[in-house]
């Protein structure tokens, strides 16, 4: 570990008790079970997987809206699992987030200029003229013009509405920026504009992004590191380059061959996954995905796999791992 | 930055005076809600120069003239416009003193039951869990009751006096206020900009009162209003039932159970207090479903 490094998180799962009825066991949901990942300063991670791999739960233990069930997360270098409230207290000013929908993620009846201010009313002791100044400050750096200041989040759109978002969440000075899925809401031409002001934020404030999404095009754009993720747990985790490139997950392939490209001329092979995202409530035994997968054979119903290095990435799979496989995996 | 709306100056308007704006273009479309508003502020109007208005004293018995008719009735007097009562008190005078009180019963009953429905709701609602629970089984319990059936037993208890009624209508009233604030702080929990408010560290106290609870007012200014009615209603009736204000109070429940036994011989005794009850609470319903037209959302065409 390096001082660089400002996020780490170590078999990072979270289980929810889900009712079943008043006469029955509540069942254990894991939507996120065991994920493994480092963020430096100035880099971006980015997570895919579709709806439901547990994504958005990851997003919430790294915010700390909810504690993690087991593993372990250090941010900025302090441990979050059993820290104290005070120390919790200090570490939610280091992580921020950023929301899918801007249209609900500002508050309605709270003018813009408010909006930026409570995180520095809340967290430090600072003069209302200065929380002023800084808020403006801050809007500016976004893009967004003075007149703002006073106006209610109803009338802009929802790229302006996004670089308000933005604006709140770097009002405490982060470490880290989760972004949630930032720009899935936005229209393709705000989209870019966005992305390029977080790049451009990025590099002035030497931030550590946990990028969430699931359009591959825009993680190539933005990311260094990409990991894949499938019901909850890690199937592939490497550098941009060698994921787009050379992709070893038959998950992340499929994955990757279901992106549209603007080019008629490029043949590809697509490959169709058969059946259905299966329930995170009830997920296949073994490897998650062997119902799925094309390249499934005899212990992939029974062993989990780990997740090994391969190459440059670290991959979850008996297929690419075969000679690991044979031995006896936990 | 490149947003093509930034290029010119934008220069909408901001603050209340738009909201209010558009609040008042929805809110006079409803005829009946103006009418209504109209003749609520006439009341209040009433209330607040009584003591100008009223060309009598409301406890003032003038012994030459006991149940005299309205003027426009033979043998009515210009002195006493809408009749005297059996001691000879001007009603004219006494309902525009009356006005007073139920205005003052609306209020306070609304500050009441709002303030204490609104806390516990809001609580309720933002910690859930076995807590609420029990509150939510009380709170079913206080609306099984017919509301009056219950104030009056509540009355019953502390004895009939104004301030008791009072008490009384405002805790019958206050489940109303809890079921309200707690379905709609619990829609507002799960939105994006709680979640946010929380990481920027935002304290609970202040995520309930500042973040949460303006943006569930609109359904509870429409309660207000409508109870409001309700509380004048009910005073009404218990002061009727001898439960409520105390005669010579010039309350307009009172006057009419004061003047029962004259109801054959002298009817405008009793009709004038009535129509003023009448008059007063069918313009704060009416003035109420505008406010419902003009603030829920759901009501709303853009």
């Amino acid at each position: 570990m390096t001082a660089d490094t400002v996020l780490i998180a170590r078999d990072l799962a979270r289980h929810y008790l889900v009712s079943r009825g008043a006469f029955r066991q509540p069942a254990t949901l894991k939507a996120l079970d065991g994920a493994g990942f480092t963020v430096k300063r100035g880099r971006t991670l980015a997570v895919v997987g579709e709806s439901g791999c547990g994504k958005s739960t990851l997003a919430r233990l790294v915010t700390m809206i909810e504690p993690p069930t087991a593993g372990s997360l250090q941010i900025s270098g302090h441990e979050i699992v059993g820290a104290s409230s005070d120390t919790l207290k200090k570490l939610r000013s280091k992580v921020q987030i950023v929301f899918q929908n801007p249209y609900g993620s500002l508050n309605p009846r709270q003018k813009i200029g408010h909006a930026l201010e409570e995180p520095l009313l809340v967290n430090t002791t600072l003069s209302a003229k200065e929380r002023t100044e800084r808020a403006r400050a801050m809007m500016a750096n976004v893009g967004l013009r003075p007149e703002h200041y006073e106006r209610y989040p109803h009338m802009f759109s929802g790229g302006q509405r996004q670089r308000i978002a933005i604006a709140r969440a770097l009002m405490l000075d982060p470490d880290i920026l989760v972004l949630d899925e930032p720009v899935s809401a936005l229209d393709v031409s705000i989209q870019a504009q966005v992305l390029n002001l977080l790049a451009d934020i990025q590099e002035r404030l030497n931030l550590a992004f946990l990028f969430i999404s699931h359009d591959l095009s825009v993680v190539r754009h933005i990311a260094n590191d990409v990991m894949v993720m499938y019901l909850g747990r890690v199937v592939e985790y490497g550098s941009r380059d060698d994921i787009f490139r050379n992709p070893q997950h038959p998950y992340t392939r499929a994955l990757l061959s279901a992106t549209p490209m603007a080019d008629p001329e490029r043949k590809r092979e697509r490959i169709v996954l058969k059946g259905e995202l299966p329930s995170p409530l009830n997920p296949p035994s073994g490897c998650a995905f062997n119902p799925r997968c094309p390249l499934a054979f005899e212990p992939c119903p029974v062993l989990r796999p780990a997740l090994l290095a391969h190459e440059a990435s670290l991959v979850a799979c008996h297929a690419v791992n075969k000679p690991e496989a044979t031995t006896k995996a936990a | 930055m490149s947003d093509a709306a930034a290029t010119v100056a934008d220069t909408r308007k901001t603050g209340r005076m738009t909201l209010l704006t558009e609040f008042w273009r929805y809110f006079s479309e409803n005829r009946g809600a103006v009418a209504g508003l109209a003749v609520f502020l006439f009341v209040v109007i009433l209330a607040v120069f009584a003591d100008v208005i009223a060309p009598h004293a409301p406890h003032e018995q003038y012994r030459d003239a006991f149940l005299k008719p309205p003027v426009w009735q033979v043998g009515g007097d210009y002195r006493f416009i809408l009749g005297t009562d059996a001691v000879g008190r001007d009603i004219l005078s006494r309902l525009i003193y009356g006005s007073r009180y139920s205005l003052f019963i609306g209020v306070i009953v609304v500050s009441i039951s709002l303030t204490l429905g609104v806390t516990i709701g809001l609580f309720t609602g933002y910690f859930r869990g076995p807590l609420d629970n029990a509150v939510m089984r009380v709170m079913d319990v206080f609306l099984s009751f017919p509301s009056l059936l219950l104030a009056l037993v509540l009355v019953a208890l502390l004895g009939p006096s104004l301030t008791n009624a009072m008490i009384a209508i405002a805790l019958i009233q206050q489940p109303h206020y809890v079921r309200l604030t707690r379905a709609a702080v619990m829609s507002e929990m799960v939105k994006d900009y709680v979640t946010a408010a929380k990481v920027s560290g935002v304290g609970r106290l202040r995520l309930m009162f500042v973040t949460i609870l303006p943006n569930c007012m609109a359904p509870l200014i429409v309660q207000a209003a409508l109870s409001f009615s309700t509380a004048i209603l009910d005073a009404a009736a218990l002061g009727f039932l001898g439960m409520g204000a105390q005669p010579p109070t010039p309350e307009w429940g009172t006057m009419l159970a004061d003047s029962r036994e004259f109801v054959t011989r002298a009817w405008w005794v009793v009709t004038m207090p009535g129509i003023a009850i009448l008059v007063t609470v069918l313009a704060i319903n009416l003035m109420g479903d505008g406010l419902r037209d003009a603030l829920d959302p759901r009501l709303k065409r853009s």
